[in-house]
């Protein structure tokens, strides 16, 4: 007998969608000078966020997140069935001490940038499996964490190409129950990884697009959707360039995505004024547009549907340096008021 | 007239750098751009043409990186004219030895007494 | 209408066409302003440095002692503005103007060092002052040894006795 709740080649379909019970969005300084300022929850001016490295304040932003959105929902740690949470630093480890501080059974995730929609995605399967009541689901990501992993030292004097993308400093953090006011997820499509031999690690939209556009394209057919089934479609971090292949590769496919389409790269920014050339990125950056601005416009109303897709880019400096393309993978999860 | 020919030759040379980033694949990074020059100013030196840069532009041709491959590649030529296979050995290093010890020194300090804004 | 990418290709296929597709679509860097940026600043340190060379070449040093007095100079000066984080800020706009200098060379040891105080003295600021700086250190001394080898074994032999 198929598996009764899934629906083509790689969606699923939740019996009772599971609800959206509270998010919080934590963000750093530049996020805040940007337009969803008053998305967030919190504006973090300090890098350190008054701890001696980095790593630890991504480690902070995120466990705040995470207690924040519990906080909303009048939660304890022990009433939570699981953590579902990850991040760009090598073994999560913002994750990974978070969870230590938080004491929730947990599950670290990698999905890079698409990390808090394969969450969201995993969360609401073990909801409505009948596995969980409750599971809280975060994500962070640092500016300085992440360049000095993944590129330069922040302090080095080295040039960003027009394609370059900003990391977001901000943590989001999702609490799903099984019944509740808010809005639901009713579907979820897990994405593969593509990879379409893209080697720029400075044009991580290009080396994304493909598998968001591949994820989309599966998602509507396998429902049999149209575009304007959705208010919008929201993708985690593609930024200038990699938007612009995602429409061109939808439109070969059939699919006009146009004025429905918006990235969390592009909206958190303000690119003409922030000096963040192609736009904002990392995990943090679909996780604070989600858990801001995306849950605040569904639990308005001024979203009825809308189809967010988390897009992540599987790299790693030693990967690229030996010269391997950048595979990617993007995972998608529909959202209804 | 001295200031004129450093600015010009340095700007020159920054300028050549700079196309190299810009017109060549991202797989040129900057660490390969400054790997050039410092082997392209020591080759250029052993050849003997950069001594004649460094007469007619002074520090225009001495603090690029050009320079520093110079500076290598005249000392270890030097060090094999007057010491022998011994001075092939010595005499790079030895000759850039200040610049080097400044950067380690000044490097461990400011790590010391400066926290990275990100 | 030709398809610029047909999903119904073969794989490899379909990554010729679609990195063809990025390559039109992706703009270059913008050329001249950087190269202008970088002919100004990158020939302003060097004036800089003349201007230091001719100071000490004043208090009687050699070219040769004037020049390296002037790198530890300009070496001090780049720790300082990176340690400051102001040389990162002037780079991003003058690009190989602040790079090919030998403050691009201190900059390049003083930033990694900078970040791994977190990692500790020893496995922290020193195992990482070379990360992005070894390369020259390396490729310089090979060249110049090399050269020096050379010299050795095929130029010109130093009178008996010297």
């Amino acid at each position: 007998m198929p598996a009764p709740k899934r629906i083509g080649s790689q969606t699923v379909a939740f019996a009772q969608p599971p609800v959206i019970l509270a998010t919080a969005a934590l963000a750093g300084a530049k996020e805040g000078q940007g337009p969803l300022r008053p998305t967030f929850d919190k504006v973090i001016e300090d890098p350190y966020y008054g701890e001696d490295s980095w790593e630890k304040a991504e480690r902070r932003f995120l466990q705040e997140a995470l207690e924040k959105a519990l906080a909303k929902a009048n939660l304890r740690p022990e009433q939570v069935d699981y953590l579902l949470a990850g991040d760009l630093l090598n073994q999560i480890v913002a994750a990974n001490f978070a969870a230590r501080a938080l004491g929730i059974p947990y599950v670290g995730l990698y999905g890079a940038c698409a990390t808090i929609y394969e969450g969201l995605a995993l969360g609401a399967m073990l909801i409505d499996g009948g596995f969980a009541d409750y599971v809280l689901i975060g994500s962070s990501s640092h500016y300085s964490t992440a360049e000095r992993q993944f590129r330069f030292p922040t302090e080095h004097g080295s040039q960003r190409p027009p394609t370059a993308q900003w990391t977001v400093t901000g943590a989001g953090a999702i609490l799903l129950g099984r019944q509740g006011k808010g809005p639901r997820v009713t579907h979820a499509t897990i994405g593969r990884v593509i990879d379409l031999g893209s080697t720029d690690p400075m044009n991580m939209g290009a080396a994304m697009a493909p598998a968001a556009a591949n994820t989309i394209v599966s998602h509507l057919s396998d429902l049999g959707r149209q575009v304007t089934d959705y208010d919008l479609i929201l993708t985690g971090d593609l930024g200038y360039y990699g938007r612009e292949l995602l429409l061109a590769l939808c439109r070969e496919y059939g699919y006009e995505l146009g004025e429905r389409h918006n990235d969390c790269g592009l909206m958190i920014f303000d690119r003409q004024k922030q000096d963040v050339h192609a736009g904002g990125s990392g995990c943090g950056c679909p996780a604070v547009v989600t858990c801001g601005y995306l849950f605040q416009e569904l639990s308005a109303g001024r979203l009825r549907r809308v189809l967010g897709i988390g897009t992540g880019a599987l790299m790693s400096p030693i990967t690229t340096k030996q010269g391997d393309t950048i595979p990617a993978i993007a995972h998608a999860v529909v959202l209804e008021a | 007239m001295l200031f004129l020919k450093a600015f010009l030759v340095g700007g020159f040379i920054c300028l050549l750098a700079q196309l190299l980033m810009d017109l060549t694949s991202h797989k040129v990074t900057p660490a390969h751009v400054l790997v050039g020059l410092v082997t392209t100013g020591a080759v250029l030196s052993a050849l003997g043409l950069y001594e004649p840069l460094v007469k007619f532009a002074g520090a225009g041709a001495t603090v690029p990186l050009t320079g520093f491959g110079h500076l290598l590649a005249q000392g270890a030529i030097k060090g094999a004219a007057r010491e022998g296979l011994l001075g092939v050995f010595r005499g790079g290093v030895a000759s850039a030895a200040a610049g080097i010890t400044a950067a380690v020194v000044f490097g461990y300090f400011a790590a010391l007494l400066f926290r990275p804004k990100g | 209408m030709v398809r610029q990418f047909d999903p119904s290709q073969p794989l490899e296929m379909q990554k010729r066409q679609y990195q063809q597709m990025v390559n039109r679509l992706v703009p270059r860097p913008p050329v001249w302003r950087n190269c202008l940026w970088a002919f100004g600043v990158g020939g302003l340190i060097c004036t800089a440095g003349q201007g230091i060379v001719s100071f000490f070449q004043g208090v009687g040093l050699s070219f040769l002692d004037a020049a390296t007095a002037t790198s530890i100079v300009l070496v001090f000066l780049a720790a300082f503005l990176t340690g400051l984080g102001l040389y990162d800020e002037l780079a991003r706009y003058a690009g190989a103007g602040m790079l090919v200098p030998i403050t691009g060379f201190a900059n390049a040891m003083v930033a990694p060092a900078l970040e791994a105080r977190t990692e500790g003295l020893v496995l922290g600021v020193g195992a990482r002052l070379f990360a992005v700086a070894g390369p020259i250190l390396v490729f310089g001394i090979v060249t110049a040894w090399l050269s020096g080898l050379i010299y050795y074994l095929f130029g010109p032999r130093p009178p008996l006795g010297s």
